[in-house]
């Protein structure tokens, strides 16, 4: 049996859980879908569309905030009455607080950021995507794995109609040793990229500062917003506001143009939405080329001052 | 305060990568390495929160022998004396292994804070600090943006980073340790003085544990599929970038 933990905020599902569901289902096993929380009955009888062999409900106050002491306490004690034979997550910033310590906890291997399961073996990226890797595991199991956002499609998960069990933890709230304020966004974004047309985003291959306003003169030309993945803004040669990938702001504009961007999967998830993706980069194995529609292998400050000519011949 | 900072050496990201003749690891022989960039904001993190309270910075690194590199380059950036875990074995062991390898290292050290860099630039697991804390028995707090640390206190305030922008501000008991998210400060160099002062700091070596059997393994590493749908438009740059545009404009109409 594969026990699926599904993740959800104040009652509102994350659907990246629908993603791990059908993960789970892709493997032909039997599947429980549990939910932690405090008052998460809609979100359980939501998870009950799903072809599954029931949702496990664990209500309790103490998990009303996560902490990653409080879930590791409930579930080493569900994965002590279930026995699953594998535990799936969605690869979220939730799950990646907790699941190792769960893991060690509970002395278990774990698998993370997974894009496929075959023959008992997980396909995973490593080298920033530049390489994948199957990961065998020698034990018969339990193992825990968590699913990369995307990897798999929350509209193929099967439906049908679970039934929803109350399950109940012990959790000593005292033992509980982070303690979480309330989350909050960051004073109100200037740029509202996800409204753009068209972006033109810079990567670690524009080499230094000066050499932005090179990619803004690709941008005037095209009529597009410009944008970078997280090292140029790191680096503060750009505003953390114009920063694409799970850390920053997700887009899906009509034309997304690549310069120097490898494509590791935290920019890939923040724009591989894009109606039409252009990549230029030096390295032909970029992983940027790989969910590119369009590309150009080679000198970025050859072909962009070629580009900017191009468009206002 | 006493804090020790994990790093780990990984091939540079400029390094053509190869896979070795039974698809387990990299051809790492010619390769060349560099300190994996998020330990580096770690590492930052721990040499501002020295200059602000004071103690001690010791740097952690489970690795072979030719770690030495990024250690001593962590020294010259101001850290004052290290610890290395050292075995062939650790270059491409899994997440538990090494993290068992450095809970050896940082437990006799009594350390306040623990800080590692949120993931590795090779295999990426995420899972290292995690596990350490669990193994320490440490309380821990992970892709964080901001420490608030007075002294004299028992506990941090940190800012963790959640997901679309949303942030989060949360308390622990010291000790504990800390995820650090890339891009918390601005990274300083090593000057000249630092270079020649690291030359005179210690590295204690320690013999790691004995590998646990039966952990995750590489069963084949290769280069992902390539995507069929990608045209790659070749030519001069001048040649290609006007094919590109044309292309932009007549097939895909985006422009």
């Amino acid at each position: 049996m594969i026990l699926v933990v599904a993740e959800q905020r104040d009652g509102t599902l994350n659907r990246a859980s629908l993603e791990t569901i059908a993960a789970a289902q892709s493997t032909g096993d039997a599947i429980k879908i549990a939910v932690l929380g405090s008052g998460v009955d809609a979100v359980a009888q939501e998870l009950g569309k799903a072809a599954a062999s029931e949702v496990i409900a664990v209500d309790d106050p103490a998990l009303k905030d996560y902490t990653a002491d409080g879930f590791v306490m409930a579930l080493e004690q569900l994965f002590a009455a279930e026995t699953p034979d594998r535990v799936f997550l969605p690869h979220t910033y939730q799950t990646r607080d907790f699941a190792p310590a769960l893991a060690a906890r509970v002395t278990r291997p774990l698998i993370t950021d997974c894009i496929a399961v075959k023959d008992g073996a997980y396909v995973r990226p490593m080298f920033q995507g530049k390489l994948q890797a199957d990961i065998a595991v020698n034990d018969a199991g339990p193992h825990i794995a968590t699913f990369q956002i995307g990897a798999y499609r929350a509209d193929a998960m099967k439906a049908g109609s679970a039934p929803v069990r109350q399950a109940s933890v012990a959790i000593d709230a005292a033992k509980i040793r982070q303690k979480p304020e309330a989350p909050f966004k960051e004073a109100k974004q200037a740029v509202d990229l996800s409204q753009a047309e068209r972006i033109v985003a810079v990567g670690r291959g524009i080499k230094a500062q000066e050499h932005v306003a090179l990619a803004q003169q690709l941008a005037a030309a095209m009529g597009a917003e410009l944008a970078a993945s997280r090292p140029i803004c790191d680096a503060g040669w750009l505003p953390m506001d114009r920063q694409i990938g799970s850390s920053g702001q997700t887009v899906a504009p009509k034309l997304y143009v690549a310069l120097g961007i490898s494509g590791a999967i935290q920019h890939l998830v923040g724009m591989k939405g894009s109606r039409t993706i252009v990549a230029v980069n030096k390295d032909p194995e970029a992983p940027i080329l790989e969910i590119a529609d369009y590309g150009i292998v080679g000198d970025l400050f050859e072909i962009v001052p070629a580009m900017i000519a191009a468009l206002n011949a | 305060m006493k804090i020790a900072v994990c790093i780990k050496q990984v091939v540079t990201r400029e390094w053509q990568l190869r896979v070795n003749d039974q698809k387990t690891w990299i051809r790492d022989q010619d390769a060349s390495f560099e300190l994996n960039e998020p330990d580096a904001y770690a590492l930052e993190e721990a040499l501002r929160l020295k200059e602000k309270h004071g103690g001690e910075v010791v740097v952690c690194c489970a690795g072979p022998a030719r770690s030495t590199q990024v250690i001593r380059e962590a020294l010259a950036r101001g850290a004052d004396r290290a610890v290395h875990v050292e075995s062939d074995a650790l270059a491409a062991a899994d997440a538990g292994t090494v993290a068992a390898a450095l809970a050896e290292a940082i437990a006799p050290e009594q350390v306040d804070l623990v800080l590692t860099g949120l993931q590795s630039d090779d295999q990426g697991f995420g899972q290292v600090g995690v596990i350490l804390a669990e193994r320490l028995g440490m309380p821990h707090a992970t892709i964080i943006m901001e420490v608030q640390a007075e002294p004299g206190q028992t506990s941090l305030r940190v800012k963790r980073e959640l997901e679309g922008g949303w942030f989060q501000w949360v308390g622990l008991p010291m000790p504990a340790l800390l995820t650090i998210q890339s891009g918390i400060n601005q990274l300083r160099y090593a000057t000249l003085k630092g270079i020649m002062a690291a030359k005179k700091k210690e590295i204690r070596k320690v013999t790691p544990p004995a590998a646990a059997p039966g952990g995750p393994r590489i069963a084949s590493l290769y280069f992902p599929e390539k995507g069929k749908k990608t045209q790659i438009v070749t030519g001069t740059p001048a040649e290609a970038a006007k094919e590109l545009v044309r292309r932009l404009r007549e097939e895909a109409r985006a422009l």
